[in-house]
């Protein structure tokens, strides 16, 4: 295979007319030989400066060569090292700002395509049976941790793989968190990847109890109580879904993301074999402009409607990955940028939307985040006719847990304080990471602090028993 | 899983199950909820707590078959089990903080209508293991639909009446309690108001009238349960409310009950279709008015 060492090797794709009317998975990854044409590119640099950009510290030069000479078991057992969910990340990380963005091929070419190598490495070892080791010898400390998300599920795998008798908490009937809540099955599959990747952590030795929510069902006081955990881990994601607080906003056919998607990805309601109903609009607006707002619109798109989505600012500003937002204008989504609601309208009779109304902007000067703030432009006003609004705004956070454990404080924004060095809190014992920490971020963010966390909480109980 | 130890009918279209579940039922208050899912392809049905056992570790769930996931409930029985059964959710009664030397100075009335006689049924009890009794007014449509009269009786000072007269009153819960206050010498300060969303509705008319402290439970549409997606909205003061962690008790007479009832509709169409669809097959082709037929 011929490679041009300033372009990637392309990945194949599902055609964009074809995977705009299904749910199967729209990338398909490198196969081995384009795999391994791929690796050449990469210049195995001394200083590594992708890793440095990698949340998790994957020794990327070290898993690329051992794709480049045929040993994906060593590959994927260097990626192991530092992640414990690869086929994951492979595939959702903003590999753009991250490990790809320091790559010295991306100064006069392209990046190397260190995300679609990962995923290659991970579906490998998956289609080959290789599971991650568990630890040698347990060391019988009972540690909690709550949610089965990423964070969670790297936390509890670093744990058990240091010895720990780990057990998850999760508040949902199916483990994964946003994994299998929000992201959908054509970006992320659910049977193929993320039930895998979540089998892997329970050959640790990590026990999932799903369908228990902390701070109801128990509480994090209990579980270092009677319950006889030693510490706890709260990886318990981002939250409330945010709505603009506009006007006509609880009509009938206003769905947070979080609801939309959870209908479709959790419970599988565009599968006709499932129960739980959703609304197949047939002029669908989003509003917003991140991976969710994308994540949404082709959900909306692949049920079969016609797909706004609705960003106030411009596209230079879209917070989505770049691969998303490429993906969803090859498929058909309409961008109308700049422009902002300002009122949903809802029929009389019916109480169903029937349009939104929106306002022109503009750019002005950059605001606090550095962006360019949005101005509106007056008299601008103007009504988009449809049949479905979909708010992906970003979330607040969830109240049950900091409310119901004492002495775990939240900021200001009621995210719960936690060093980002070892995920400890104000609670002795008691750490915490991802969404529930920072706000809405990645998941691989996420995984960087389950893994902080994991080793803060080795150091806590080393120390308990040190003195 | 979690076994069904018994299963009954109290009414001709009204079911009770006796659920296994330990860590529910050692937990949870009067006002709280779980949610229930038949199997992997069920919906995540919302139901509230009739009765726990905190020894047995069971809970008690009533309920009444109107969509295609309820009425796939409605045909287990004793021995099989749920897939998730998850709980309690939602903020208990508020009655469980309030001082029971201040709630026995109340004069409190449950209003409870058709299956929202069963979620009352645990805040009446926990008062009377307090020492506080409270009026219970259960309004039904008629005789057969009266549940749990035995439950109540013991607990209470209780009050039946039903639309068409067939058993004891005759009338709406309103009429009932406008008689109580009006000519049967009866005052209340407190009143909780569980039950169809129109008669909630009513009610909190009638006791904003009598200057009556009113909460009722709401039970909007739901899916996680737990905060995460929003579907349970309901404006209460003009402010958004998330039932399954804001309440789902509020003070009924700031509850937008329009519009909660009008977004309870919202999948009625897809529900609709999906039960006309199990029951008709490929023989229904509109013309009921609901469904859109085969659109």
């Amino acid at each position: 295979m011929e490679v041009d060492m300033l372009k990637k090797v392309p990945v194949r794709e599902q055609d964009p007319m074809v995977r705009a009317r299904n749910f199967d998975e729209v990338c398909l990854g490198y196969n081995q030989e384009e795999a391994m044409a791929e690796s050449t590119r990469c210049l195995n640099c001394k200083k590594p400066k992708c890793v440095e950009g990698c949340p998790v510290h994957i020794n990327i030069p070290a898993f690329i060569q051992g794709v480049k000479n045929g040993d994906f078991r060593h590959a994927y057992d260097v990626i192991s090292e530092s992640s414990s969910l690869p086929a994951v990340c492979g595939r959702v990380c903003p590999q753009e700002t991250q490990c790809e963005e320091r790559c010295i091929r991306g100064i006069k070419g392209e990046a190397v395509s260190i995300g679609k190598l990962e995923r290659f490495t991970a579906d490998w070892a998956k289609e080959n049976g290789i599971k991650p080791a568990p630890a040698k010898e347990k060391n019988g400390h009972k540690i909690a941790v709550i949610g089965a998300g990423p964070s969670g599920l790297t936390c509890a795998g670093d744990l058990a793989k240091l010895g720990y008798d780990v057990t998850i908490f999760e508040a949902l009937h199916k483990a994964g968190g946003v994994l299998a809540y929000g992201i959908p099955e054509f970006r992320l599959p659910k049977d193929k990847v993320v039930e895998k990747e979540v089998e892997n952590v329970k050959s640790l030795g990590v026990k999932i109890e799903t369908n228990v929510v902390i701070g109801k069902s128990v509480t994090v006081d209990e579980l270092l109580g009677e319950e006889g955990f030693e510490a706890v881990f709260i990886g318990s994601g981002a939250g409330l879904p945010r709505f603009m607080n506009i006007p006509g906003e609880t009509a009938l056919g206003v769905f947070s993301a979080n609801e939309y998607l959870t209908r479709n990805n959790l419970m599988k309601a565009y599968r006709d074999d499932y129960y739980t109903p959703i609304h197949r609009g047939k002029k669908v607006v989003v509003v917003g402009g991140g991976n969710v707002a994308m994540d949404a619109a082709r959900t909306a798109l692949r049920l079969g409607a016609e797909v706004h989505i609705v960003y106030r600012r411009s596209e230079e500003e879209l917070p989505a990955r770049r691969e998303e937002v490429h993906h969803a204008k090859e498929e058909g989504i309409i961008f109308d940028l700049l422009t902002n609601p300002v009122e949903v309208i809802a029929d009389e009779k019916t109480g169903w939307v029937k349009a939104i109304r929106c306002i022109r902007m503009e750019l002005g000067e950059p605001d606090a985040s550095g962006r360019r703030r949005p101005v509106e432009i007056p008299g601008s006003e103007f009504n988009m006719d449809c049949d479905t609004v979909i708010m992906s705004l970003g979330t607040s956070p969830n109240p049950l847990i900091s409310s119901t454990t004492v002495g775990l404080d939240v900021n200001k924004r009621k995210c719960i304080i936690a060093s980002e060095e070892n995920g400890q809190t104000t609670k002795d014992g008691v750490f915490a990471g991802g969404d529930a920490v920072t706000g809405a971020a990645t998941v691989i963010l996420a995984m960087g602090a389950g893994k902080a966390a994991a080793k803060g909480i080795d150091q806590f109980i080393k120390s308990k028993y040190a003195g | 899983m979690y076994k069904i130890l018994s299963a009954d009918k109290l009414a001709a279209n009204i079911y009770r199950m006796v659920v296994d579940a330990p860590m529910v039922a050692k937990h949870c208050q009067p006002g709280q909820f779980i949610i229930a899912k038949v199997d992997e392809v069920g919906e995540r049905i919302p139901l509230t707590i009739c009765d726990y056992d905190r020894e047995k570790g069971t809970i008690t769930i009533v309920f009444q078959p109107i969509g295609n996931s309820t009425r796939r409930m409605a045909e287990l029985s004793t021995g099989d089990a749920f897939e998730d059964f998850v709980g309690p959710l939602g903020r208990p009664s508020d009655l469980i903080d309030t001082p029971i030397d201040e709630l026995k100075k109340r004069s409190i009335v449950f209003i409870a209508g058709g299956v929202g006689t069963a979620p009352v049924y645990p805040q009446v009890k926990w008062l009377h293991e307090h020492g506080v009794t409270a009026d219970v007014i259960i309004g039904a449509k008629n005789k057969d639909l009266v549940i749990l009269e035995d439950e109540f009786k013991s607990v209470c000072n209780l009050y039946i009446t039903t639309d068409d007269g067939s058993y004891q009153r005759k009338g709406m819960v309103t009429v009932c309690l406008q008689d109580l206050i009006e000519k049967e010498g009866k005052h209340y300060d407190w009143c909780v108001a569980i039950g169809p969303m129109i008669m909630m509705k009513f009610v909190c008319k009638m006791t904003k009238g009598y200057n009556i402290h009113t909460v009722v439970s709401m039970n909007p549409i739901m899916v996680d349960g737990t905060g995460m997606c929003g579907a349970c909205r309901v404006m209460v003061g003009g402010e958004v409310k998330f039932a399954c962690v804001d309440g789902p008790e509020f003070d009924g007479h700031l509850v937008d009950f329009d519009q909660a009832m009008q977004r309870n509709k919202m999948y009625q169409t897809e529900e609709g279709r999906a039960i006309l669809k199990a029951q008709e097959g490929d023989t229904h082709h509109g013309g009921c008015g609901m469904c859109g037929g085969d659109k």
